[in-house]
């Protein structure tokens, strides 16, 4: 071990490495290369990972949605292509039928599907945004971050069907000034006051939400446009150990009965199940996880065996000098030992410098899909993975050094010195 | 390699004492180059006894007789075989390295030798900064500086011309003349000359073992 600090070993190592100066570089470039590619891989990998998860936070990932469409086939004397509509009994019976649903919420919107947005209107300014019905379990599937001082809508609201709202970010600049604050100002929804109680906050993502969106209690919201218990669509988040398909499918057939629709109409209700596409998603980040570590264990392992052979070669050249070192008093030991730490100590250099090169590169394109609409984020290699690629890396230039260390001992000092 | 067994030296028996400088002369194939590889442990006998300074020289694996060439022994090269990308200093030095001997001690030491064989300027040149004469010069510098019982020089002017071989020849006899043990081969007469003895070789056996009167290098030069 004492060798190995020796600042003589070192001296000489770097003698022998430095003499060929081109050849080292370009040792040194196959492994870098290789640990280059495998942080740069996996921490892209890992920032796509990220990226989708940033997307799904704002949303519970067991979560779907279901809405209605129209028949596709006959059913007890109803003719094909007849429009359904959710209804809010729906929910209790979906609620009581299924016990894996954690949360349903009924929700209504205008200004999403095609149909005209609310007009909003404070004082002189107007503008038109999407206005959604909505329970105060809505925040429970998908959470709504409200800015301080303001809440979301609660129970008392949609018991008495209050004319309050919780505007969006936008909403709030493009209606307000600057200084003002909007907690408990008015503004006019399709001509009827609504009293501010919040504001939200946007996070991206879930779907169709937006920075300009309002809500209003359900109640208000059937009221105001005279929708009756009719639902546009449900939000339901199933319980976190329950299999989302299985509930998704258990959903469907529920409201099948009930609406009097033929079990095999796969068209009558429509559903998008998050909790399946990001298991898929995730299943694909991680895929490419894995495909950067073996792409980059082999482009390492590549690397190495480049290093090897050039030691082998170096070896081949420096018979005589190998011969003269054994001549001097050079132990086969000290020898072996020499060829070996240039090894480890070559691909030590390039795996650093591969890393360091890794994570400059992933830095680089963190800023540059900052500001862009691109799942992405924070991309990262974990510290242990990063030491583990590393004592592979010293282990294979130790295996690898064995071989021309192993050449070059077998070099019997008489025949290195005899002239040719 | 050594599949096939030949046998160069058929009986030598001599005896070398502090203090000589002996030549071995010969013909090539004689048999002179085996019988100083023998005496450096760089090959080994088959049949009979090596005593170097009371040491029997025996089956010795590659560890201990790298020791003991560090110890005892100091090679001087036909061609100086000094390692290319080091400074005559780190040339000198390196015996000294494997003698674990500090860094700045090696330096001093290494500096003290190219003094003696008059090179303390060119300390800090590669080897190939240097003419013939002075990298045998930095190479005598090497053997010496390991402080060894014998030193061997295998053709030491083989490769230089005349006046180079004389300057290089006087330096020997003053580190003789200190009181070191050198051995000299050669095919050279005037070399072998300005050695006190003179062991000639012929297939193998040793013909002619005289003492001489030493021929003076410095009056060539």
């Amino acid at each position: 071990m004492r060798f190995i600090f020796d600042s003589n070993t070192w001296q000489e190592i770097f003698g022998s490495i430095g003499k060929n100066r081109t050849r080292t570089i370009i040792t040194v470039v196959g492994v870098l290369w290789g640990i280059f590619i495998y942080i740069a891989l996996s921490g892209a990998a890992k920032g796509m990972d990220n990226g989708f998860e940033k997307i799904f936070e704002s949303v519970a990932k067991n979560s779907m949605f279901v809405w209605a469409q129209n028949t596709s086939m006959p059913y007890e004397g109803f003719k094909t292509g007849r429009p359904l509509q959710l209804k809010l009994d729906d929910a209790t019976l979906l609620e009581n039928r299924i016990p894996e649903i954690q949360y349903i919420a009924p929700r209504n919107v205008r200004g999403v599907f095609g149909d005209s947005p609310g007009v909003i209107v404070r004082g002189q300014k107007t503008g038109s945004y999407a206005v959604y019905g909505d329970f105060p379990v809505y925040t429970k599937i998908a959470t709504k971050k409200i800015y301080d001082g303001g809440r979301f809508i609660n129970d008392e609201d949609i018991a008495e069907a209050r004319k309050v709202c919780v505007i969006g970010e936008r909403t709030q600049k493009e209606l307000f000034e600057k200084d003002e604050n909007p907690i408990g100002g008015y503004i006019r929804i399709d001509n009827i006051f609504f009293q501010v109680v919040g504001v939200h906050k946007f996070s991206p993502g879930g779907g169709f939400d937006n920075d300009g969106d309002i809500f209003i209690p359900f109640s208000t919201y059937k009221k105001l446009y005279n929708t009756g218990n009719d639902v546009g669509w449900f939000s339901i988040a199933a319980y976190d150990d329950v299999d989302v398909i299985k509930v998704e499918e258990n959903v469907k057939a529920i409201l099948k009965s009930t609406h009097k629709v033929h079990p095999d109409d796969e068209r009558a209700f429509g559903s998008f199940n998050i909790g399946e596409m990001f298991n898929r998603i995730s299943g694909f980040a991680k895929g490419l996880t894995f495909l950067s570590l073996v792409v980059g264990i082999a482009t390492i392992l590549a690397g190495v065996i480049g290093i090897g052979n050039i030691l082998l070669i170096s070896v081949k050249e420096r018979t005589k000098e190998i011969g003269v070192r054994r001549a001097l008093g050079a132990t086969p030991r000290e020898v072996r030992s020499q060829i070996i730490l240039e090894s480890v100590f070559l691909t030590m250099i390039a795996g650093v410098m591969g890393i360091i090169l890794g994570a400059g590169v992933l830095s680089l394109i963190n800023k540059m899909t900052q500001g862009i609409d691109f799942p992405y984020a924070n991309p990262t290699v974990p510290i242990p993975y990063v030491l583990g690629a590393l004592g592979i890396m010293v282990i294979l230039g130790t295996l690898i050094g064995l071989i021309p260390a192993q050449r070059a001992v077998s070099i019997k000092p008489i025949d290195a010195l005899r002239e040719e | 390699m050594g599949s096939n067994s030949l046998h160069v030296l058929k009986g030598i028996n001599f005896s070398v004492e502090e203090g000589e400088l002996v030549a071995i002369m010969g013909s090539s194939g004689s048999g002179k180059s085996t019988l100083l590889n023998i005496l450096g442990m760089l090959d080994v006998l088959d049949e009979g006894s090596y005593t170097l300074d009371g040491v029997p020289i025996k089956n010795l694996n590659e560890t201990k007789a790298a020791q003991y060439r560090n110890k005892f022994l100091g090679f001087v090269f036909q061609s100086f075989n000094l390692i290319n990308y080091k400074s005559a200093m780190e040339n000198v030095a390196l015996p000294l390295y494997y003698q674990k001997v500090g860094r700045k001690e090696r330096q001093e030491k290494a500096l003290k030798y190219l003094e003696q064989v008059g090179l303390r300027e060119w300390a800090d040149h590669l080897p190939s900064e240097l003419s013939g004469g002075q990298k045998q010069r930095v190479a005598i510098a090497r053997a010496m500086a390991a402080e060894p019982k014998v030193l061997l020089a295998d053709e030491p002017t083989g490769a230089l011309d005349s006046t180079t071989s004389y300057e290089v020849m006087d330096l020997i006899q003053k580190i003789n003349d200190a009181g070191n043990t050198i051995l000299i081969v050669t095919h050279e007469p005037d070399i072998a000359d300005m050695c006190k003895r003179i062991v000639h070789l012929k297939d193998g056996v040793i013909v002619e073992d005289k003492k001489i009167t030493q021929v003076r290098a410095s009056q060539y030069v």
